[in-house]
């Protein structure tokens, strides 16, 4: 996994020094609800004016790349790559099972190599490439392994389903999808409990052994 | 998960100098820390993100193998180098996590795992190991997965770690960074057991950096094995896991070593069972000697009274498999 090593710089906002910006905040709030009247002050109050301006004092610039396309945003540090996802911009695929790096349907693609992305923080995958389920198939044209899923019925909620098809997909590019007993190992952080697992691993050896491209 | 500062200092110095203060920590792969944040288990104030630093490279060097601290799991696990000298270490990291997760985990962050006693977790439950005072949950509660070598009065929850396990085994060297230089310690000696401090997990101080480690060379390759006796077969944590590793000539154990997981509160090596095996045959009955060996010392709590016997057993198959005489 190489590193844009430009994205790697410090960048401003992001050395310990700027820890005076927290201070500074703190200071000038403070100055400011005293300047204000109390009917102001707490008006501010009422509408959280702190923490709106602490929000966006608080958020760090994010470019990475999902499914192809540049995105530039800005993050809390607390906000994982699942959440930014789904909720900033709007990638709903990516499924929040456990949210505990237990169920694996979070499941995503980072510079190729499959994670979990609701133990991921966004801003820890600045400059990298991400793909989700929604960065499969090519247009109308469903991905080999998304047909085989459909095919081989390898679902019954589907809940589970996108983080086990970038799953089923990195398994193959990674080598570990050449043996029935091998698939089950290596797709073991996807939990499935509609018990689909018999239908998963038909659809992962079908594509597998047709030598598709993955 | 309560806000915190993120910074990504330019140099292994800059960490350093950003360590020191207190609620800080260090985050690499995060698949530890992250969940521990979303639980409220800790909650940083600064997280200082060490990923790009050069600390990645398995090199060889004069008499071992060098593995960065940085080093993914899965990397490690299937690098060609680890493979051919310390098959051991490969077997021990896969077993460990799931593939996505040993995708993101680091040898430093593994090392530096905490334990997942259940009571840790659960902040609504007292935990010495959380909250120093407050009791221990485990003790008299459900006990399972806990220990039976070492444990204390404050604490008797277990080490998670598979690859810790290996390294212990294979006389692993922790190379440390801190303002005054490197230091090295051998990987035994880096985990602690819990006694008035079960808080402390490990003798890393609060201004150092693990920076990597180093496996000596040895004549184990052909005759290691990693057995993992778990709940269910994949993605589970260890209810006992064995390290095993022999050097058999002339139909003769020449050396062994023997550690253990799922047991302690740091990775258990067991030195009396492993001179028992020396100049002896690789054969059933004396590995079921060195197992009961092993045992001395063991104690039970209410739950996990089936590790006194689940244990040997899983020493004796461990050495049949790395003797070979499955």
């Amino acid at each position: 996994m190489e590193d844009d090593k430009s994205l790697l710089k410090p960048q401003q906002g992001l050395h310990p020094e700027d820890n005076s910006r927290r201070n500074f905040l703190k200071q000038s709030t403070l100055l400011t609800a005293v300047a204000l009247t109390p009917v102001a002050a707490v008006k501010a109050a009422e509408s959280h004016m702190d923490e709106k301006i602490a929000e966006a004092f608080e958020k760090l610039p994010l470019k990475m790349e999902v499914n192809g396309v540049a995105k530039s945003l800005q993050v809390e540090p607390r906000a994982t790559l699942l959440d930014i996802l789904r909720e900033q911009l709007d990638l709903t695929g990516t499924k929040k099972g456990c949210d505990h790096g237990q169920c694996g349907a979070c499941t995503v693609h980072v510079d190729g190599h499959r994670v979990n992305s609701c133990l991921t923080l966004g801003i820890m995958v600045n400059g990298k490439k991400i793909t989700t389920i929604e960065g499969l198939a090519k247009g109308d044209d469903l991905h080999p392994m998304q047909e085989a899923f459909l095919k081989h019925d390898g679902f019954q909620c589907g809940y589970c389903t996108p983080g086990q098809i970038m799953s089923a997909v990195a398994c193959i590019r990674e080598g570990h999808a050449n043996s029935e007993m091998e698939i089950r190992e290596y797709m073991s952080g996807n939990i499935c409990r509609c018990g689909a697992y018999p239908n998963i691993v038909n659809a992962i050896q079908e594509v597998k052994e047709g030598g598709i491209a993955v | 998960m309560k806000q915190f500062q993120y910074i990504r200092p330019a140099t292994q110095q800059n960490v350093l100098d950003a360590i020191t203060k207190s609620g800080t920590k260090i985050i690499a792969g995060g698949t530890n820390l992250v969940d521990l944040m979303k639980r409220g288990v800790t909650a940083p104030d600064k997280l200082v993100d060490i990923n790009h630093l050069p600390l990645k490279g398995i090199t060889p060097t004069k008499s071992g193998l060098h593995i960065g601290a940085l080093a993914l799991n899965s990397v490690v696990s299937e690098n060609a180098l680890v493979l051919q000298k310390h098959p051991l270490l490969s077997l021990a990291l896969k077993a460990g996590a799931s593939p996505q997760l040993r995708n993101m985990a680091t040898v430093g962050g593994n090392m530096m795992q905490r334990t997942r006693c259940t009571y840790f977790y659960d902040t609504t439950m007292p935990c010495n190991k959380r909250e120093p005072g407050t009791g221990c949950g485990a003790m008299e509660g459900y006990n399972r997965m806990h220990a039976i070598f070492g444990a204390s009065q404050q604490c008797i929850a277990v080490h998670p770690s598979d690859m810790c396990v290996g390294l212990a085994a294979l006389d692993a060297v922790v190379i440390i960074a801190g303002k005054k230089g490197e230091r090295r310690i051998p990987f035994v000696d880096f985990h602690r057991l819990p006694e008035d401090h079960p808080e402390t997990d490990n003798h890393l101080a609060k201004d150092e950096l693990i920076v990597g480690v180093e496996i000596p060379d040895n004549n184990f390759a052909k005759n290691s094995y990693y057995l993992k006796v778990r709940d269910r077969q994949s993605y589970a944590f260890a209810l006992v896991s064995v390290a095993a590793a022999l050097d058999i000539s002339g139909g003769l154990i020449k050396q062994a070593r023997l550690a253990m997981g799922g047991v302690a509160h740091k990775p258990w090596r067991l030195y009396d069972a492993e001179k028992s095996l020396v100049g002896k045959a690789p054969t059933e009955e004396n590995f079921k000697v060195a197992a009961q060996i092993a045992m001395q010392g063991a104690k039970a709590y209410e739950y996990n009274a089936f590790k006194l016997k689940l244990a040997p057993a899983s020493i004796s198959e461990a050495l049949k498999h790395a003797a070979g005489v499955v």
